[in-house]
């Protein structure tokens, strides 16, 4: 099948077409590690196929995908590694799928890591990418069925919510290709670090709760200083999230900031 | 390191010292934080003109899918059109199929094995166990498949699925099961062992195990194929042609739903005996209608999932057919290994209005259900002494689905055994693929025994308890 041109950007200078190749499941030798986590039924397979060229089965279904699946593509002669991550609401909780995404992002030190929203429900979507944001500052927002919050009467205005996020955001319809070619160049833009992001935190709550956070967090930065998410490491560790304290005593987590 | 381990404890420390003072509505207060800065983002962010048809249709559309009185009806009747369009489609691609693989490429591979002349034994396990276990299983699994799955997936993408589960959710809370059993559920129709692993969206340890251990009672796509034939061949037949279609489809639909009931009777029981706790709430999300793309669903799912499905039946069938010709053409004293084999069975099968043949099979087929009848009607020639070919353990040339009826009968088949084999298909063990992911998702060989022998014993008693009344009353 040849891929149809659908937005100008692909025909635009910036967005170098030609130095795309779409890989499939050859995911050896890549440069980069790229995360696709999202809410459920987000269509998150259906932007991972999109970018991989590969026909990973989608459905219109919340759990579609409860194990990760694993693509690549490559642009600009770099390679990606995309991992399509198990949908969940939220990475607070501790059911095995979002386990298995909150620990990939944790640990698996993604590049770059793509967070799949519905446009139409984004509020409610929102709070799993604040969440994320607070473990990773790399990552990029894909504001995805954009077609169906049209026809929903639904609009974004997606340069306050990139300055709200610290992060880029960029508008998809993935199942027509819309916008894809954006996406490409985005992730691009922020894993070779020409996008640095600035992530939105949380807000505390109580000065009592703020203050532990604190505390902790600087205690936690004394050992491991390249941290990017020793805030949320101090408020897992008050939950007394048992994989993190794990992660502590064993020293994963400094491995997984290199 | 070891330096930065000590400093890593004093953390662990100091952080349960701190948690003391944060107080326990830590998590609370941090969950609200969460939620009040996402809507203040959103409010900034989302555009929203006022209510327009799509919303007004969606819901509209929910109100009739999910309602208290048609929701369950409009279920079976969806479920009867895909299966309907499926019987009624595949039985002529299935005879051309077969003409070509057993009539017609089958004579030319047995003259060219005597043209090299190969030995006979080799040639006997080649082609007339290998090849045609292959060629069997295709004509008779590819054309239901190449119908089914596309119709199931274009339902699938369209959003039909949480609706179901909608529909099920308050059954399966009464039953003390979790409400997204009703999806891992569905997912089963497809693959249990698919199924099994989908069971991974339910938080709860008690309420998974419920949901991987009657995921068996969904019909999977190796199973379906099964069901379709024997109700075709043996059902059908009951009333005139015409209804024939109709009916073979309602007796398919009923062991189906009589699967969803023992999904409800078992994850029941299991929740008052072995299983015991409370159920869990949760939100389950009805995700907005979407038009599927007709041709890139059809394509996706036929590469994505019949190929796929006929590929894993065709490297199970293979070895299969080896095995079946080698116990076939074994002596033991004056006859076959087979022979031997159903002979032993036959008295325990007859008591439960199966027979010793489809024991057999089933012991055969544990590695893939789909070469169940394949193995059937194999052994079946085998254990009457049919001259349909080259000799015992060889398979017919079956043209149509009429004489693949000729060969069940002449093996002693009768009504009860085709309502029997229906629901021994619905409850026996799981294939070995499902065990096995049983196994690695619940890490312990007692669940996985359980969720193996379960099905298998039930089977039994139900078999048993319908031969005897059958019996009794005819």
């Amino acid at each position: 099948m040849t891929e149809p041109i659908n937005t100008v950007c692909e025909t635009c200078d910036h967005f170098n077409a030609a130095g795309l190749k779409k890989l499939g499941v050859d995911v050896s030798g890549c440069d980069y590690v790229v995360a696709l986590s999202g809410n459920p039924n987000t269509g998150k397979s259906t932007v991972f196929n999109a970018l991989t060229g590969l026909n990973q089965h989608t459905g219109n279904w919340p759990g579609k995908t409860v194990v990760r699946a694993e693509g690549a593509f490559s642009y600009d002669s770099a390679r990606y590694k995309l991992v399509d991550l198990p949908g969940t609401y939220s990475l607070l909780s501790t059911s095995q799928d979002e386990e298995v995404a909150r620990n990939f992002i944790l640990f698996g030190k993604p590049d770059v890591t793509v967070i799949v929203v519905d446009a139409s429900r984004l509020e409610r979507n929102l709070n799993l990418v604040l969440q994320v944001l607070e473990i990773t500052n790399r990552a990029v927002l894909c504001m995805n069925l954009m077609d169906e919050a049209h026809r929903h009467g639904i609009s974004i205005d997606e340069r306050t919510l990139s300055r709200d996020l610290g992060i880029p955001v960029v508008l998809t319809s993935a199942r027509s290709n819309e916008g894809i070619s954006e996406l490409i160049q985005t992730i691009a833009d922020v894993a070779t670090k020409r996008i640095v992001c600035k992530p939105h935190k949380i807000k505390s709550g109580s000065s009592r709760i703020k203050k532990a956070v604190e505390e902790l967090s600087k205690e936690i930065e004394s050992v491991h200083p390249h941290l990017p998410n020793s805030r949320w490491i101090a408020i897992r560790l008050l939950e007394g999230d048992k994989r993190v304290i794990e992660a502590l005593e064993n020293n994963e987590l400094a491995v997984a900031v290199i | 390191m070891i330096a930065e381990i000590d400093k890593s404890k004093k953390i662990i420390e100091k952080a349960s010292e701190l948690r003391w003072k944060v107080g326990s509505d830590f998590h609370d207060k941090l969950t609200e934080s969460i939620y009040a800065d996402a809507s203040e983002i959103a409010n900034r962010v989302v555009i929203k003109e006022k209510e327009n048809r799509t919303d007004h249709f969606d819901r509209s559309l929910d109100r009739i899918l999910t309602s208290k009185t048609f929701g369950f009806p409009i279920m079976i009747l969806i479920l009867s059109v895909i299966l309907w369009l499926t019987i009624e489609g595949a039985n002529y691609p299935s005879k051309m199929l077969a003409v070509l693989l057993l009539e017609m490429l089958y004579p030319l591979l047995k003259d060219a094995a005597i043209f090299i002349s190969l030995p006979w034994w080799l040639d006997g396990l080649l082609i007339d166990g290998i090849y045609l276990a292959v060629a069997w299983v295709i004509s008779v699994m590819l054309p239901p498949m190449a119908i089914f799955f596309p119709l199931f997936t274009l339902l699938e993408d369209f959003g039909y699925l949480p609706r179901v589960a909608f529909n099920l959710d308050d059954m399966f809370r009464r039953s003390g099961a979790h409400g997204k059993q009703a999806l891992t559920m569905s997912m089963g129709w497809g693959c249990n062992a698919a199924g099994v692993i989908a069971t991974r969206i339910i938080d709860s340890p008690r309420e998974r195990l419920i949901a991987i251990i009657t995921n068996n009672f969904s019909l999977c796509n190796g199973r379906w194929p099964t069901q379709i034939l024997i109700a075709t061949i043996f059902i059908g037949v009951l009333v005139p042609q015409s209804f024939s279609g109709l009916i073979a489809t309602a007796s398919v639909i009923s062991i189906a739903m009589l699967g969803i009931g023992f999904t409800f009777w078992v994850s029941w029981g299991l929740s008052k005996t072995m299983l015991k706790g409370q159920v869990s709430t949760f939100a389950l999300e009805l995700p907005p209608y979407r038009p599927p793309r007709f041709w890139k669903t059809v394509y996706t799912s036929l590469i994505d999932r019949t190929i796929i499905v006929l590929w894993r039946a065709v490297l199970f069938a293979a070895p299969a057919g080896a095995v079946i010709w080698i116990i076939s053409n074994v002596q033991v004293g004056d006859q076959s290994l087979a022979n031997e084999l159903i002979q032993w069975m036959n008295p325990f099968g007859l008591l439960i209005g199966l027979n010793g043949v489809i024991l057999l099979a089933y012991i055969v087929a544990i590695p893939a259900n789909e070469i169940v009848i394949p193995t059937i009607l194999m052994l079946t020639v085998a254990s009457v002494g049919m001259s349909g070919g080259a000799g015992d353990g060889v398979m017919f040339e079956l043209e149509s689905v009429t004489q693949t009826g000729e060969i069940l009968k002449a093996g002693g088949w009768t009504l009860l055994t085709a309502i029997n084999l229906m629901l021994f298909s619905l409850l026996h063990n799981p294939c070995s693929t499902t065990i096995y992911t049983i196994y690695k998702e619940t890490n312990s060989k007692k669940w996985t025994t359980v969720a193996t022998m379960l099905p298998v014993i039930l089977g039994f008693v139900i078999t048993f308890l319908v031969t005897q009344i059958w019996r009794i009353l005819i």
